[in-house]
């Protein structure tokens, strides 16, 4: 790992203070992705300003129909909060299938989202679920939050605060895990709204999307059922040697259909 | 930079570089070898140990972002005369080969039952997932860890391994009929 000047802010003034200041500073989270990039040398910083005293980017708050989590909110967490178990289970289950334990115990869903990887697990549940990211200084719309393979709506030292969730009927998310990172190769979160069905798509594309088409589909009839026409076009996804884009076109059908199914089945 | 860290209940004061890994300062620093270097990649658990109470991987974490924090490690559980009940289970049922992959597993181990209400074997499989065993095959380091969770067992591991290795046969034989 090269060298860095490593801060712990104690409020988000200070961390933009910070930022400013700095050649090359980023923001960590949790860090389960930036650290071990640094020790390869993907990354290289010249300041790391880490966010974990900042009280602000902490906290849970529920609105009559809306979930507010805070950025620096750990998976597990998310997890364990009985509310959100009662309230939003979808958003636990979620959280559960990230990683490992000792990586839930550190990974934050600020840190997630900003890092906007296409395999993970949170970006579904900001598309089908979030209303809007709410940064120190605006707060962008959760469709238009992420724009291309690990790129987001953030300007450079913009600080996430929350994600505002918007509570479905009933929920589910399904996922085909990479046996040995616990990624999405290709993960499906279902939503009913009751006057509407979102459906958020992560891993198959270069980032997490809505499927409109699909939406529409089962919007008017919620069964798995109603997409075993549909062919999904495998154009713009991605290909690797986990999956081809064909094979991952595949799963987001296969996935749809077992959120759907699971949704169904849930008292 | 200085960081004060309190491990295994004593209280320090170092002086550490900030691209240092926590589990460089433990080893090196503080002479903890008991936390292992495995793969050095976040993948193995080897390196696993509690900070404020919770299992993390101190070959992910820096040294300062610790600062301030409680970390207990596999000395700071048990002593020779007296291990930790986790400890016992693992010498019981035969739960490590080499070994070294053990001191990771049990804090792992130790972090899932204390935070678990109840656990079937699947459930350990999955609590374990972040941690690789090369001689094992799990199985005993399963055993011992449901024998450690104790009244919080909702099956018995082996009935569960029995059940699912018949029906594996049952499965082969359909498929070469």
């Amino acid at each position: 790992m090269y060298s860095f000047e490593f801060h712990r802010p104690k409020n988000i003034k200070a961390a933009l203070r910070l930022f400013r200041k700095a050649d090359d500073p980023i923001y960590v989270g949790g860090g389960m992705t930036l650290i071990p990039s640094m020790k390869q040398r993907l990354a290289a910083p010249t300041d790391l300003i880490d966010l974990s005293a900042v009280g602000e980017l902490r906290g849970v708050a529920w609105g009559e129909k809306t979930l507010t989590l805070g950025a620096m909110n750990r998976h597990n967490e998310v997890v364990e909060d009985a509310q959100i178990q009662d309230r939003l289970p979808v958003l636990g289950e979620l959280a559960a299938s990230i990683g490992d334990n000792q990586v839930r115990n550190r990974g934050t869903l600020g840190g997630a989202i900003a890092n906007a990887d296409p395999a993970g697990d949170y970006p579904a549940a900001v598309v089908a679920l979030g209303t809007r990211v709410i940064t120190h200084q605006r707060s962008i719309a959760a469709s238009e939050f992420f724009l291309d393979l690990f790129e987001t709506a953030l300007t450079p030292g913009e600080v996430i605060k929350a994600v505002e969730f918007a509570i479905p009927e009933r929920a589910s998310y399904a996922k085909f895990r990479h046996p040995a990172s616990g990624y999405a190769v290709v993960g499906a979160l279902v939503a009913d709204y009751g006057d509407e069905v979102r459906v958020g798509i992560t891993g198959a594309g270069p980032c997490a999307f809505r499927a409109k088409y699909i939406e529409q589909l089962l919007s008017q009839q919620l069964e798995p059922s109603a997409i075993e026409a549909v062919t999904v076009p495998d154009a713009g996804f991605i290909s690797d040697i986990h999956a081809s884009a064909a094979y991952r076109a595949h799963l987001v059908k296969i996935m749809v259909q077992r959120a759907v199914s699971r949704l169904l089945e849930a008292p | 930079m200085k960081i004060k860290l309190q491990v295994n209940g004593r209280q320090y004061v170092l002086k550490v570089k900030a691209n240092s890994l926590l589990v460089t300062v433990l080893r090196e620093d503080l002479g903890l070898t008991g936390t292992r270097v495995g793969c050095d990649t976040s993948q193995c658990g080897a390196c696993t140990v509690h900070m404020n109470g919770r299992a993390i991987k101190a070959c992910s974490l820096l040294a300062v972002q610790a600062d301030e924090t409680n970390i207990l490690t596999i000395e700071g559980i048990g002593t020779e005369t007296s291990l930790h009940p986790m400890q016992e289970a693992f010498r019981d049922c035969h739960g490590l080969q080499c070994g070294f992959c053990t001191p990771g597993m049990i804090m792992q181990a130790i972090d899932l039952v204390e935070h678990s209400e109840r656990l079937d074997s699947a459930e350990i499989r999955r609590g374990i997932e972040g941690n690789l065993c090369r001689c094992t095959g799990y199985h005993n380091i399963i055993r011992a860890i449901a024998q450690a969770a104790g009244p919080k067992m909702i099956e018995s591991v082996d009935a569960a391994a029995r059940e699912e290795a018949l029906q594996e046969t049952a499965s082969l034989r359909e498929d070469s009929r």
